[in-house]
């Protein structure tokens, strides 16, 4: 790889421990979560559903802070949940009240507002709108654009603030597979261009081993934990089609079925 | 209440009709005008006449039964009698003969500015008390109990201690709308702001958005519909209150203008004051229900 990492150690999950108490008792969601991120490292945490990944992500982006353990970003400990490290949602969380700009807005003036003049924010606002292709929709409302596009100003939304960490859980899982590649492609463009540091929360084999620099592959919960991590070392710009039938695509791809179908088989038995 | 909770279930049901047939005679002028010739003009009449005809043979059996009851009964003025009344005293309903002897026009006005004062005033206490109320537990946990015993006591039952208070009519009819429209306002703000939805919040947490922020750009408008529709239950139920309070306390207003006629025994005045009552009525909640439409935001699914 070509990319110089400036710091080895941008993101440290040390010893992590979560546990929920909850009106049944106290569930063990994570334990003994160990992980160094590099500055401008693409990581994708996959698992089946309950184990834990979106857990872990909610510790990075400081929506929970943890049991026990430490995190820390930037050498700072993530005390809580700051425009630092920027989250796109599942289901996109855009304020539906608010136009697509008006939702990039709200952000990009929260970070820059001390700095900068309003018209420069607004410059801000458009160029990341640009970003991710929807200049056009600017003035519309969420509820008159599709899922992909809503989900794209999730994206603007977040890379506006100019966050040191991209946090991402399921950003894709809720929409069409078309739509999905079409997005995941302007996502390798976009982290190309910026060169951020991402955690990604993902179930989708294919997605995880396109995008990633590694793959953080947790175990079932309860007290889930990293299982194993694959390094995937395929040159980029990465290309899906041309992938479809590299040796080395195939073998990451085996690799993560491995551990998801044979050595962490979905449970059956647990209701969790 | 129960009237209140009718003819809010039945309004959605009516307005996308009247909606709908303006839109389609638009296509069907534009494919005429094109030289298309239409298959028929029925459906678009027989859409338009199931729109008006159960309305219009509602009010007219009930002006027929109303009819069968005067006809047998000597007290009881017929229809067409209280419309010649109702026409001789909507021409001049701003006159002003002394304090018990003032036209329809100025007992309404009466009547709405007692309505406007309480009611402006349980808004301006009750709205951000729900706000708070539904913002910190704490709070909610000190006020449910009293907002739960006090919630069902009649309004009017509360009428002595306004005119103990405040040693006069008006002021303790007002008090009484205070009372009646506040509870709605509370607990459907703090349920609206209970109910905003934890994405909203986790984006505002992310964002790290100032509390004045948080209040203006996710709090208020997420709650605000929930907060309209306290503000229209609370406006019928004062409009059902004045009524009553101005029975019990006398002057001009809509209330005791009913009482005073019953004492003349002028009938027809009274059927007309029933059918203003609930002309106002429905006049108050149907602007608050356009009011309300007009802040109701889609939910911005997938």
């Amino acid at each position: 790889m070509s990319i110089v990492r400036s710091n080895a150690k941008f993101i440290e999950v040390q010893n992590a421990e979560m546990v929920f108490e909850t009106r049944k008792g106290s569930f063990h969601a994570l334990t003994k979560v160990n992980l160094n991120v590099e500055q401008g490292e693409f990581i994708t945490l996959i698992g089946h559903s309950g184990c834990g990944k979106s857990t872990l992500l909610n510790l990075l982006a400081g929506l929970t802070t943890a049991t026990e353990g430490a995190l820390i970003c930037a050498g700072r400990e993530i005390a809580g949940p700051s425009p630092e490290r920027a989250v796109v949602f599942q289901n996109h969380s855009l304020l539906p009240w608010l136009s697509c700009f008006e939702n990039v807005y709200l952000a990009v003036e929260r970070v820059f507002a001390a700095k900068e003049t309003a018209a420069q924010m607004r410059e801000r606002t458009a160029a990341a709108l640009a970003l991710v292709g929807l200049t056009a929709a600017a003035q519309k409302r969420p509820n008159e654009i599709s899922g992909g596009m809503k989900q794209r100003v999730g994206i603007a939304r977040a890379l506006s603030m100019e966050p040191k960490v991209l946090l991402m859980d399921e950003p894709f899982g809720a929409l069409d597979a078309l739509t999905r590649a079409h997005l995941q492609d302007e996502l390798l463009r976009i982290v190309a261009k910026t060169g951020s540091t991402v955690v990604m929360v993902t179930h989708d084999v294919d997605e995880a081993v396109l995008l990633s620099d590694r793959i953080v592959m947790m175990t079932n919960g309860p007290a889930a934990t990293i299982g194993d991590i694959v390094h995937v070392r395929l040159e980029r710009p990465r290309e899906r089609v041309a992938l479809a039938h590299d040796a080395l695509y195939i073998d990451y791809r085996t690799r993560v079925l491995e551990f998801l179908y044979h050595r962490q088989a979905r449970p059956h038995k647990e209701a969790a | 209440m129960s009237a209140v909770l009718e003819s809010m279930s039945s309004s959605p049901t009516v307005i996308p009709l009247e909606k709908a047939v303006p839109e389609k005679r638009a296509r069907s002028e534009r494919l005429a005008s094109q030289g298309v010739s239409l298959a028929n003009g029925k459906p678009r009449l027989r859409a338009f006449a199931l729109a008006v005809l159960p309305p219009v043979l509602g009010v007219g059996l009930l002006i027929l039964l109303w009819q069968i009851l005067s006809a047998n009964n000597s007290s009881f003025p017929s229809p067409w009698v209280t419309w010649q009344e109702a026409v001789r005293m909507f021409s001049d309903p701003f006159y002003s003969k002394g304090p018990n002897d003032q036209g329809i026009g100025w007992n309404i006005l009466a009547s709405l500015k007692r309505v406007g004062l309480g009611f402006g005033l349980a808004a301006v206490v009750g709205i951000p008390l729900g706000f708070m109320i539904g913002r910190f537990k704490f709070l909610a946990g000190m006020f449910n109990p009293i907002i739960s015993l006090l919630k069902p006591v009649s309004p009017l039952a509360w009428l002595p201690i306004g005119l103990l208070v405040f040693k006069a009519a008006d002021p303790a009819a007002i008090w009484s709308i205070f009372i009646c429209s506040i509870w709605p306002m509370i607990i459907n703000t703090a349920v609206g702001v209970q109910r905003v939805p934890q994405d909203y919040m986790n984006v505002a947490r992310v964002l790290n958005l100032s509390e004045w922020k948080i209040f203006t750009k996710i709090l208020l408008p997420s709650v605000l519909p929930y907060m309209l529709t306290g503000v229209r239950l609370a406006i019928g139920t004062a409009w059902l209150v004045i009524v009553a309070a101005e029975m019990l306390t006398g002057g001009v207003g809509i209330g005791f203008w009913v009482w005073d006629e019953w004492n003349n025994l002028n009938v027809p005045h009274i059927i007309i004051a029933i059918v203003v009552i609930g002309v106002v009525g429905l006049i108050l909640e149907q602007a608050l229900v356009a009011l309300a439409k007009s802040f109701t935001y889609e939910e911005a699914g997938n």
